[in-house]
């Protein structure tokens, strides 16, 4: 993984950037220390690691304008940072770059049930949004598997999926408003409580910008009343392809399920291995979820029972009660855990076409065979956002780059058949190089040109998003 | 006649390709006025006409995978039949602006995106700008860019599709779109109470969708609070039911289910369709709960307001509409002036509502108005001064020489 090199004249003014950052924040607020710095060093992508020049941890919107105040004034590159879960490398620093975390910024500024929203400091993790306003019945959709640890303020940044996106969306569709202050330290106040942008939807382009257009202090998140329950029905069938058409046929009926997850065979024997949540051996499985009073969830999950049977399952067990439906949620919820018990493994998040279904497991199949590097399939089947699981041995010369290769092919075969490269993960450093295939020079550069806008100097977490060939000349420029 | 007819001049560009609009634009010496069918005529600028209505037809239908793709110029009607064979439909539902405007002409699925139109349905499954995939446009300087694709979960690189969605054409123009798609429902009931006042209505439907129940609609329109549920038929006899229950305080519930009834009734929400005779009309985007003090503050503005209210989205957006009178008694707070009274009543009365909605949050947009009005007024909500900038800034690289839709939303 290539990054820019370091600026020898930022690193040389390393001691006096550290003495202005000590004006501006506590002691405690900035860690600058060899050993200490290494903590940021990466994120959930610990392939690729950098301690940075120096991290602060701000504590209100005002000390985040003056640190991007301070470094826009001295040139020095910004990487933002919610929790570090980001699969992708979001956070990846340089050596020459100040880690600006979020977290100690973690508190609840309005809890509003008439209007259905909460504001939130975008270092709060996702689940503790949800938390914070379950005693009154409601919740925040958005559900990454992170979410457990992921933050806010990287959800916006990546704009952050989950299981239950099928009904519910994305972050973008649940965020109402943010406070963000741009790198020369202006805050911005953008959306609200209100619904919808009065001018151009700039909210929209922040959403997903992976930190490189602002810092995202506090956030303005829909909140719904929960379900009166939920519950799940499994199917197994002998081939992808017939589970394939099930979950297309499931959607053309008119159910609009919470969340359709799919497992390939690989995957739900190292599940069944490690979890034994009484899956059967077949080749591909379904976890169909719907909502509603006990009766509507009756009558939906029997109007896709029936479906499900018009394709000849091997296996249809529909949940009756809350111990059977944690029972089916058990293996699809470790596997990740399972597969990385087998060996290391790289987790991909490409997005296809529904109808390509079949196709693209088949070819990755074939793949794995080729590259001799094995892959478990797992991912949301209703939205087509595919989570190919490759196993290689990190401890092996040579077979991260042969997994990387593997998956680079995978990401291409999205693109190919309609798809993305990334559906709810990000590109980060990870996908940054393969950006000219799903998009054209000039379709590349009209999104530098917002970045252009927000940050001419290009300091914001700058070697993301694009191929580093297409930002360079403007990364020089801006120097 | 489209309410922008008297701007129509010179020729129309009526480009047939993708590739003729980037040729008109690229060659285009002079601002152009894009327009998709010209029914949704909101605010003004000058420039030759283009309309996108000759780039037409539906590229790719996906029933299974819930996507659509189609030209920009594609007729909105095109779009539902096609949908509607297959049981499926435009979830977000957009507003059919020619009840209330006046205007005729043919609706297009570009025009729709280009203006994020989203009716009642908006608060339970998104607006327009959540339902769109991806684009394809061409810019100011006649490139053919496009930005997101067909599926539904993409985050690969800046979601250029929510800016493009409500860009009104000053960005970009629209070429092709593909969009999310729902199944329509098997059924609708519609609970209705009767008699609320606006604070209690707001009140009311609140405590609804504040509720496990799934509502997809909240509206308040002459005296009738209503509230919609959709879904399997047993499903929604159920939730109808425990809606009237939860909403007892507020009085007797009605339930009406009759098909044609609720169809007729959420298009005549959807539509605005009882303010069409009012010769001014103002659209409020508000933090529901803000409702209480607008109507407070509007009965000083003037209480003629109040009575032709119509609530949306929970109470979250307000449609107000000013009649003659109105309008004259408004241009007697600007004082002695030249200009023909109601014209000037227009004018006074959207400075305040501005004012208003600045105040609480949200913003506010003349929708329809006297043609003279136009020329004196920025129909949309003034950003503050770091967006604005920000929004010039993004004017500036999508269409450098300023030739798209110039001014009509501000800026440059």
């Amino acid at each position: 993984m290539e990054m820019p090199k370091p600026n020898p004249k930022i690193l040389a003014r390393k001691a006096e950037f550290l003495a202005q950052l000590a004006n501006i924040l506590p002691p405690d607020a900035i860690i600058s220390d060899p050993f200490e710095t290494r903590a940021y060093e990466c994120d959930a992508l610990t392939a690729y690691k950098c301690p940075p020049l120096a991290a602060v941890l701000p504590s209100s919107t005002a000390e985040v304008a003056d640190v991007l105040r301070l470094c826009h004034r001295m040139g020095v590159p910004v990487v933002p940072r919610g929790a570090g879960t980001s699969l992708a490398g979001g956070a990846l620093p340089t050596a020459d770059s100040v880690i600006l975390g979020v977290a100690r910024m973690n508190e609840v500024l309005e809890t509003d049930y008439d209007n259905r929203f909460v504001r939130v400091q975008t270092g709060r993790t996702n689940l503790s949004v949800t938390r914070a306003v379950e005693e009154h019945g409601f919740f925040y959709a958005p559900d990454p598997s992170s979410q457990l640890a992921c933050a806010i303020a990287g959800n916006i940044a990546m704009n952050s999926g989950g299981a239950h996106c099928l009904k519910y969306g994305v972050t973008t569709n649940n965020l109402m408003g943010v406070t963000m202050v741009l790198m020369d330290g202006t805050v911005a106040e953008l959306g609200g409580a209100h619904l919808d942008a009065g001018g151009l939807d700039l909210l929209g382009v922040v959403c997903g910008s992976e930190g490189q257009l602002g810092v995202v202090t506090e956030a303005t998140l829909r909140i719904l009343h929960k379900p009166e329950g939920a519950r799940p029905v499994l199917i197994g069938f002998d081939s992808n392809e017939v589970a394939g058409h099930c979950v297309s046929d499931i959607i053309k009926a008119g159910v609009l399920p919470v969340a359709i997850e799919f497992m390939d065979r690989p995957c739900i024997r190292a599940t069944e291995a490690f979890a034994g949540a009484g899956y059967p051996d077949c080749e591909a499985l379904l976890i169909v979820e719907v909502e509603g009073s006990e009766d509507e969830i009756d009558v939906q999950l029997g109007k896709i029972s029936e479906i499900a049977r018009t394709h000849n399952p091997v296996e249809l067990r529909q949940s009756n009660s809350a111990d059977e439906s944690a029972r089916i949620w058990l293996g699809r919820k470790s596997a990740f855990g399972a597969m990385g018990q087998i060996n290391d493994y790289m987790c991909l998040d490409g997005t296809i076409p529904v109808s390509q279904l079949p196709y693209v497991l088949r070819r990755i199949g074939e793949m794995s065979a080729e590259f001799g590097l094995g892959v478990g399939n797992v991912f949301h089947a209703g939205d087509g956002n595919m989570h190919p699981l490759i196993l290689f041995d990190a401890n092996k010369p040579g077979d991260l780059e042969k997994c990387e290769a593997f998956g680079a092919e995978i990401l291409k075969l999205c693109v190919e058949v309609g798809g993305c490269l990334t559906g709810e993960h990000g590109v980060g450093v990870e996908k940054r190089d393969l950006m000219s295939h799903q998009y054209a020079p000039e379709d590349l550069d009209i999104q530098m040109a917002i970045k252009d806008v927000f940050d001419p100097k290009w300091l914001l977490n700058p070697a993301k998003v694009f191929p580093l060939a297409a930002s360079e000349p403007r990364r020089i420029a801006a120097e | 006649m489209s309410g922008a007819a008297n701007f129509r001049k010179d020729a129309v560009l009526r480009p047939e390709s993708e590739t003729d609009l980037a040729e008109a634009i690229a060659s285009a010496n002079s601002p152009l006025r894009i327009e998709g069918g010209g029914t949704r005529p909101v605010g003004r600028c000058a420039g030759k006409l283009l309309t996108t209505s000759g780039i037409a037809g539906i590229t790719l239908y996906e029933p299974g995978a819930l996507t659509m793709v189609a030209k920009a110029g594609t007729p909105l009607a095109e779009i539902a039949a096609a949908l509607d064979a297959e049981n499926q439909q435009l979830a977000f539902e957009p507003m059919d602006h020619r009840p209330l405007l006046g205007t005729d002409g043919t609706p297009t699925i570009g025009g729709v995106f280009a203006a994020n139109v989203s009716g009642p349905r908006r608060i339970q499954c998104g607006a327009a700008r959540d339902f769109l995939l991806g684009v394809r446009f061409v810019d100011g300087q006649g490139r053919i860019l496009s930005n997101g694709g067909r599926v539904m979960k993409n985050v690969t690189g800046y979601d250029l599709v929510k800016l493009m969605a409500g860009n009104r054409g000053t960005l970009g123009v629209l070429s092709e779109v593909s969009f999310k798609v729902l199944p329509q429902p098997e059924a609708t009931a519609t609970v209705m109470l009767e008699g609320l006042d606006l604070r209690d209505a707001v009140k009311a439907m609140s405590a609804a969708l504040g509720s496990p129940f799934d509502v997809a609609g909240a509206a308040h329109v002459q005296n009738k609070t209503v509230l919609r549920v959709e879904g399997f038929v047993a499903s929604v006899t159920y939730r109808a039911q425990a809606l009237s229950e939860k909403l007892g305080k507020f009085g007797a519930a009605k339930t009406l289910t009759n098909a044609e009834e609720n169809t007729s009734l959420w298009q005549s929400v959807r539509d605005v369709t009882a303010l069409g005779t009012y010769p001014a009309v103002w659209r409020l985007s508000l933090k529901p709960g803000d409702t209480e003090s607008l109507f407070l503050k509007l009965r000083r503005l003037h209480d003629g307001f109040l009575g032709k209210t119509i609530l949306d989205w929970g109470g979250g957006l307000v449609w107000l509409a000013a009649d003659r009178e109105m309008l004259m008694d408004m241009s007697m707070q600007a004082g002695p002036n030249d200009h023909c009274e109601p014209d000037m009543g227009v004018r006074v009365g959207h400075m305040n509502l501005q004012e208003l909605a600045q105040d609480l949050g949200g913003h506010a947009t003349l929708i329809k108005a006297p043609e003279e009005v136009w020329p004196h007024v920025n129909a949309f909500q003034p950003e503050p001064p770091p967006l604005a900038a920000l929004s010039d800034g993004i004017r500036q690289k999508f269409d450098p020489r300023g030739v798209l839709n110039r001014g009509l939303m501000g800026g440059m």
